[in-house]
């Protein structure tokens, strides 16, 4: 019989404290098969790991049991230090007695039966395991990235000018994402353009770098290291070689709609060039609103074209692109303030959101940096702050803290207050958070010298009344309800994932959260990595977060992936489900289920071939087989049974 | 509002939350003091204390300054605060709860026989029963 060690953690006091390690220990001393048992309180410690080497080497184990925390989180740690001494690492299995025992147990005596139990069951499927070697895989080294907001571009450019090939897929016709729309930024008060063009032009001129704008990925298929990316790109209807983003096109354009680039505070043409900061630098049609693509009603702007580079019959392309890994940056929008009821449902044209707020702060936005209010153009002399709008209100809306408001609605009113001098700026808040670097001392500085009226409360309701707005909040630093008029209101809306979050994490196969934002790996330790193995994230898509932080966690994700890039080859679990051929009757039912078309009928050999890369070791198949012809290595039909055996006290 | 609202309690401090939150099944805790229902309240004006810090007497235990002032009284159950309170918080019930805490001590804070001759033939047969329901045990 194979000799086996148990190993009981304690945690601290997380396992320790709940279940009764020694009697754990204690009753594995006697437990058949089982040569050492001992408890130790952080077997993830070195001289823990230390432990486990020198009772392999001492009592000549062929199997170890780690009794710990989750497998997620520290299997890979004892596999890679059992390997250090040759020791195969399948033949080391966890049993989870923190997660699945002590912290959903309060009963000591029942924690530690229940640990007894769990820890049987491993050791009798270990008793079954098989050594066995993992898989190699070879890397593609190229990346995808998808969006082109600055953590996008940051997380591009680092992978770029390490000597890779980067496709960089953005949906919109610019790349630069909010941050192109942004005045200036916190605390520093740079203009927010002239940071990031700059990048926005290095990225797009990168010679490693391939830019798809009007492009969404609609297909992934394959695994880490390998994924083949299908790129759906919708067409310019401008020749990109030709246009010279005079402009002449969008003169002659009889289509206005509303800019979206300009939050809806300005109107563009059809034909139309986000910003004059827009890169790829060329104007391009929006086929939703032109009247010329089809049927052909209108050619104004090819005939006032001088370089004729208008193309009507440019066609939407599907590319394939080949890529080692893929970093996910498509970043937030805003909540929806026609989802607020009691500030107007957007129906007031002075109550605005921040990026509104920005178009008008920005010297290239719809009043060229001068503070007019939307409604009648005149300068609004009482503004009124919003924060916390959607965001902290489990009840009704979103119930976290969206992180950038505090600081832009600082910003905000100190803005408005260096525009207009004469201007009074109240802002309505809960708490203040500004924990960055120099974050709190703009904040102070705001309140202190641009005298900032900062109430505390949230607001009720906002209304209009003849040209103003009436702000009926509450300051419970003084116990007092306030009503306020203001000229304009600015909401500091929450942050919510970006549209299409949703559908795009499904085709990575990636977790996502109940608000919609990506999972990472680990909340700590492994912040910008997914747990589907080659896919990062980057940015807003994960949690709100502010752009040091974007830059920050983009910078983290491109060094993850250039870690994978540093290496040929990548190294697969082996536990894949193998098929007996003389089980196998060819039903193909394992073929139907497998979710990663790992599996295939070869009616020519009369068997079902397996690819072992493309297996995900999730068992689907092994399940479905009706003959028992399919089974996972490491976790057969047999295997299962003992468990199930030891843990009804059965055997 | 009535003087006789100073009169001592016949209930244990530690056991005023325990009541309110049977009475009403809201629990003052979850307030995060946002002051989302002051801001709103129709009732705010004749109040000397404001909702929000009802709920933060409640919270730190100082019921006894609670009594001191109308704002209980005036609430008038119009539910705005409950609507709007971003934490779900039934301010109205707790109000209520508040109210029915201290009738239930058997004290009238309203009798009909207070309320004048002229007022009482003036006034609608559904003001006077509600605010018998309201003020008295």
């Amino acid at each position: 019989m194979k000799r086996i060690g148990v190993f009981v953690c304690w945690c601290g006091s997380n396992i320790a404290g709940t279940v009764d390690v020694e009697k754990v220990a204690e009753h594995f001393r006697t437990y058949p098969g089982v040569v050492h048992a001992e408890s130790y309180q952080y077997l993830c410690s070195e001289p823990g790991q230390k432990i486990i080497l020198n009772r392999i080497k001492e009592h000549g184990l062929k199997g170890v049991v780690i009794a710990a925390c989750s497998p997620t989180m520290h299997e890979s740690t004892f596999r890679n230090t059992v390997q250090q001494i040759g020791f195969n690492p399948f033949q080391l299995e966890i049993a989870n007695i923190r997660e699945q025992v002590s912290w959903v147990t309060e009963d000591k005596d029942s924690a530690t039966s229940k640990a007894i139990t769990s820890i049987s069951q491993i050791v009798e499927k270990l008793k079954g395991n098989e050594a066995l070697d993992p898989i190699q895989v070879p890397v593609t080294k190229k990346a995808l990235v998808i969006g082109g907001g600055i953590a996008g571009i940051e997380a591009a450019l680092n992978i770029a000018k390490a000597g890779y090939k980067v496709y960089l897929v953005e949906k919109e016709a610019t790349i630069g994402g909010h941050m192109a729309q942004l005045s200036e930024t916190f605390p520093t008060l740079d203009c927010s353009q002239c940071i990031l063009t700059p990048k926005m032009v290095e990225v797009a001129r990168h010679p490693n770098v391939e830019l798809y704008t009007l492009s969404k990925v609609t297909k992934i298929e394959g695994f880490i290291g390998n994924f083949k990316v299908t790129v759906h790109k919708e067409p310019d209807y401008v020749k990109r070689a030709d246009c010279t983003a005079c402009g002449d096109c969008a003169e002659v354009c009889p289509v206005e709609v509303p800019s979206e680039f300009n939050q809806t505070l300005k109107y563009r043409k059809a034909i139309y060039i986000p910003s004059p900061q827009a890169v790829p630098t060329i104007y391009h049609i929006d086929p939703e609103t032109c009247l010329g693509i089809n049927p052909i009603k209108c050619n104004k702007c090819a005939e006032a074209c001088e370089r004729k580079a208008i193309d009507f019959d440019q066609q939407p392309e599907d590319i394939l692109i080949e890529v080692g890994a893929i970093v996910v940056a498509t970043g937030y929008d805003l909540y929806d303030k026609e989802l607020m009821a009691e500030y107007g449902y957007g129906r007031y044209q002075d109550v605005i959101d921040g990026l509104q707020f920005e178009r008008i702060l920005s010297a290239s936005g719809p009043t060229e940096g001068k503070v007019l209010r939307p409604s009648d153009g005149t300068v609004p002399k009482r503004v009124v702050f919003v924060q916390c709008c959607g965001s902290r209100d489990p009840e009704h809306h979103k119930a976290y803290c969206s992180k950038i408001c505090c600081m832009y609605t600082a910003k905000h009113a100190l803005l408005y207050k260096h525009k207009v001098h004469d201007g009074k700026a109240t802002v309505f808040y809960m708490d203040i958070r500004a924990n960055g670097k120099r974050y709190e001392e703009f904040v102070q500085n705001a309140i202190e010298h641009e005298h900032i009226s900062y109430l505390r409360g949230r607001v009720s309701k906002i209304y209009q009344e003849n040209d103003h707005l009436v702000v009926m909040g509450a300051d419970t630093l003084s116990g007092k309800r306030v009503e306020i008029e203001a000229d304009l209101v600015v909401l500091a809306m929450a942050m919510v994932p970006g549209k299409g979050t949703m559908e795009l994490a499904k085709l990575l196969k990636v977790g996502y959260d109940e608000n919609g934002f990506l999972n990472e790996a680990h909340p700590k330790l492994r912040p910008v990595e997914s747990l589907t193995g080659g896919v990062f994230i980057a940015g807003a898509v994960q949690a709100p977060k502010d752009i040091p932080e974007t830059v920050a966690q983009a910078s983290g994700a491109a060094s993850k992936v250039l870690e994978m890039f540093g290496q040929d080859y990548l190294w697969k679990e082996p536990t894949i489900v193998d098929v007996d051929g003389s089980l196998c009757s060819m039903c193909g039912n394992c073929v139907l289920v497998c979710p990663y078309g790992a599996r295939s009928l070869n009616k020519e050999k009369h068997i079902v071939e397996v690819n072992a890369v493309l297996c995900e070791s999730c068992g689907a198949c092994a399940a479905a087989c009706p003959t028992g012809a399919a089974q996972q290595r490491n976790l057969t039909d047999k295997q299962i049974v003992d468990m199930i055996e030891v843990a009804l006290e059965i055997k | 509002m009535p003087e006789n609202t100073k009169k001592e309690l016949n209930i244990k401090p530690e056991e005023i939350l325990e009541i309110i939150k049977d009475i009403s099944g809201q629990d003052v805790y979850v307030c995060y003091q946002c002051g989302k229902c002051t801001a709103g309240c129709p009732m705010s004006e004749n109040m000397d204390i404001m909702p929000n810090q009802i709920i933060r007497l409640l919270q730190i235990g100082a019921f006894d300054e609670l009594l001191k002032h109308n704002t209980i009284w005036l609430c008038a159950s119009c539910l705005t605060c409950t609507s709007r309170c971003p934490k779900g918080v039934d301010l109205a019930r707790i109000m209520e709860a508040v109210r029915l805490l201290l009738l239930r001590q058997n004290v009238a804070y309203l009798n009909a026989s207070d309320i004048p001759e002229e007022d009482r033939e003036e006034l609608p047969i559904q003001a006077l029963v509600g605010a018998m329901r309201k003020y008295s045990p």
